[in-house]
């Protein structure tokens, strides 16, 4: 048994938060409208620790839009023309080059973020590889090193999830820094990694023991059960890149999805973008913020020319880049986590899971008519 | 909805299949709350249509993908103004589209039963709900294995308590004997409207602070017709900036109402489609609204009217002019 193993009792949770909150930024669930989102822990109202946030907590470590750096011009001073006392042309001075002024951007500091769920823990270490592997990306690798993930564990599952067909866990300890799980007086908080211990040192925090661990378990296995057996997606890596060109397929399966960016916004893996300079005069700030495959001026080209004029090819996009060249790249990992909030928030409710599986079967029919 | 106009809509249906591409309808979405576009394109695709209470997706908004091929469409009353507009706007040409119409009572707001099933003040989401089922005015829902109902019209859709054409205002096959239609008076508008500047923009300021300008609302709106050219995505003109501001996100809500001002028919799909629930229906309201006063004019009734901001009058007859010019 895990010796490390905290125990925190309901009702020192906010305390335990608000304590955290003096030396660190600390985020948590929290009911706006009708939406969960993350926000700063905020003492005098109750973090939402039942619903599954509606939005993922990818924009934690990857913001929506953030400044890579503002840039300032300094304009050449200006070098009139001038004519010596006798009428003659005066030597010119050499024009100064105009100088560019780079301000980095400030970075948050210490970051904790309370209560996301397993699968968006998932989420962050798909983005890993991308961000963090042959790329370093300085601004991302900061914000991850800087901030403490603790997952907690689903008791139950919504009929959008699907966390173990990809690899996943209602009680997800793969992923993130602590897991915690919701008992009946308290949370049990069972750390991963290292940098778990940056927020369990406090006195609050009491030690759990044999019993927690396996009223904890016992909550784990009913979550699993809820969620039902995953099919088999093995080959689904080659599948997609052989239905590349069918239009019947994409098109059918597209066909009621209105290419907005609900999914991939909410999707806790996606993780593309785009770069603008936002600028007024001689000043500015070059941006980073979100982009989505389905979008047009995703692949718009400066020719006019759009690859992916369609729907359909944007989504054949978006599912085989989750579950096709993400893998090819990325030792086998898929990029979707199974948390189902592209078929949550759909307002067309396309469904994923049913592409992917439709995706096997044809594939499979394919290869056997082919012989 | 009763099972003989099912059985005479999916009997519509697989009559006019031969003579189009396809029919749009709805079939079961992600759980039993949820429907989802159905393109039926054969008589077993038929078999999976359902309408009523749980079909609330407006498909007029796939009509112009259409274009130069025929279709066919099952449509509400809101549905079917859109679907006038378009042809109105000559998006959608009134040959390439078979209507089918039936009397609509009202469809569900998910959000709304999501509420009501909350047990005690934990509000729960639609994605528990194991069962579904709508009983003439009450709706029951299984959650947990437990079964709660409520009156229909608590948790029906708020466009549908003041609708005024429940029935397709234009149609080549109607099933059912016509519904009858509500009143709206703009009520909905009034808590805003007593609200002073400064607490409306910080009302909006707040709503806004969680757009995650994914422009659901955009593409769910079947007159959004800009589609790929929307200047909220373009660089060229470059009218909004990819900051994550609330400032630029109310910039292009003012956008899409303005650009619906005199168009828009009411059918809520924008705020509808809003992943994080942002009211964004009122700013249309208002507009409609202003339009109806200063013009006269709805959008969606007729498919021979232009409506007012896309036409130019030099005298605009229902505005009084000053009296010397
Ligand atoms: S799949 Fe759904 S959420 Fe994604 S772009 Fe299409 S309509 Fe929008
Ligand atoms: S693809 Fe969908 S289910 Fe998978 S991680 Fe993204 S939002 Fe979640
Ligand atoms: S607005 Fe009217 S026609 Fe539309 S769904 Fe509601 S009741 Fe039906
Ligand atoms: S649908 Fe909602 S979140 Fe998306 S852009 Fe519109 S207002 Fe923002």
């Amino acid at each position: 048994m895990n010796a490390a193993l905290k125990f925190l009792p309901h009702e020192h949770l906010k305390a335990w938060l608000e304590e955290l909150a003096g030396t660190m930024r600390v985020l948590a669930p929290q009911k706006e409208g009708a939406a969960v989102v993350y926000r700063a822990f905020d003492p005098s109202r109750e973090p939402e620790l039942i619903r599954k946030p509606t939005e993922s907590a990818k924009h934690i470590l990857f913001p929506r839009s953030e400044a890579l750096f503002a840039f300032h011009k300094k304009k050449a001073p200006f070098a009139p023309d001038s004519l010596n006392p006798d009428g003659s042309q005066a030597e010119k001075e050499e024009p100064a080059t105009p100088a560019m002024e780079l301000t980095p951007p400030e970075q948050p500091g210490p970051t904790v973020v309370f209560g996301m769920t397993g699968c968006d823990a998932g989420g962050v270490t798909t983005f890993d590889p991308v961000y963090g592997g042959r790329y370093q990306d300085p601004y991302y690798l900061q914000r991850r090193e800087a901030t403490v993930l603790i997952a907690r564990a689903c008791n139950e599952a919504l009929s959008t999830c699907f966390c173990t067909w990809v690899g996943g866990d209602p009680a997800n300890r793969r992923d993130a820094d602590i897991l915690a799980t919701r008992l009946e007086n308290g949370w049990l908080l069972e750390p991963l990694t290292e940098r778990a211990e940056r927020v369990l040192g406090s006195t609050l925090l009491g030690d759990a023991g044999e019993a927690e661990a396996r009223e904890a378990e016992a909550l784990h296995a009913k979550a699993r059960a809820a969620i039902g057996e995953a099919p088999d997606l093995t080959g689904i890596e080659d599948a997609l890149p052989a239905l590349f060109d069918d239009k019947d397929f994409w098109w059918s399966e597209s066909a009621a999805c209105l290419a907005c960016g609900a999914c991939t916004y909410l999707c806790p893996t996606c993780h593309c973008f785009t770069i603008t300079d936002e600028k007024a005069g001689l000043s500015g700030v070059r941006l980073r913020a979100w982009d989505t495959c389905m979008a047009a001026l995703y692949t718009l080209e400066a020719s006019g020319h759009n690859p992916r004029g369609q729907k359909a090819a944007r989504l054949r996009n978006r599912v085989g880049h989750k579950f096709a060249y993400f893998l090819k790249n990325h030792q086998g990992r898929i990029s979707c986590c199974g948390c189902g909030r592209c078929i949550k928030s759909c307002p067309s409710s396309v469904d994923i899971r049913r592409i992917v599986l439709n995706a096997l079967k044809r594939a499979k029919g394919k290869e056997a008519a082919n012989g | 909805m009763a099972d003989d106009i099912h059985g005479a809509l999916r009997e519509a249906i697989r009559t006019i299949l031969p003579d189009v591409e396809c029919v749009l309808g709805w079939g079961s979405g992600p759980d039993p709350l949820r429907s989802a576009p159905l393109f039926m394109k054969s008589p077993e695709d038929v078999e999976r249509f359902r309408a009523g209470e749980l079909a609330v997706n407006n498909l007029a908004v796939f009509l112009p993908e259409y274009a130069g091929r025929k279709v066919g469409i099952v449509v509400k009353g809101c549905d079917s103004r859109s679907v006038v507009q378009l042809i109105s706007e000559t998006l959608v040409k009134r040959e390439e589209v078979v209507i089918i119409g039936y009397p609509c009572r009202g469809v569900v707001d998910v959000a709304k039963i999501a509420a009501a099933i909350g047990l005690g003040n934990e509000d729960l989401e639609a994605g528990l709900v194991e069962r579904a089922e709508v009983n003439g005015d009450t709706v029951s829902v299984t959650v947990r294995g437990e079964t709660k109902t409520f009156p229909f019209k608590d948790v029906m859709a708020a466009k549908c308590s003041i609708c005024r054409y429940p029935n397709a205002v234009l149609h080549d096959v109607f099933i059912g004997e016509k519904a009858e239609a509500r009143e709206d008076s703009y009520a909905d508008l009034e808590k805003y409207e007593a609200m002073s500047l400064e607490e409306r923009f910080r009302f909006w300021e707040k709503e806004m602070e969680r757009c995650i300008r994914c422009y659901a609302c955009r593409n769910a709106c079947p007159l959004c017709v800009c589609r790929d050219h929307c200047v909220a995505s373009s660089r060229e003109p470059h009218w909004l900036s990819q900051a994550d501001s609330t400032r630029d996100k109310l910039f292009f809500q003012l956008i899409h109402a303005t650009h619906l001002a005199g168009r828009c028919t009411g059918c809520g799909e924008c705020a509808r489609a809003c992943p994080v629930g942002i009211p964004v229906g009122l700013f249309k309201r208002f507009i409609n609204r202003a339009a109806g006063q200063l013009f006269g004019f709805q959008g969606g009734l007729d498919p021979e009217a232009v409506s007012p901001l896309q036409r130019f009058l030099v005298d605009e007859p229902t505005i009084k002019e000053k009296e010397w010019k």
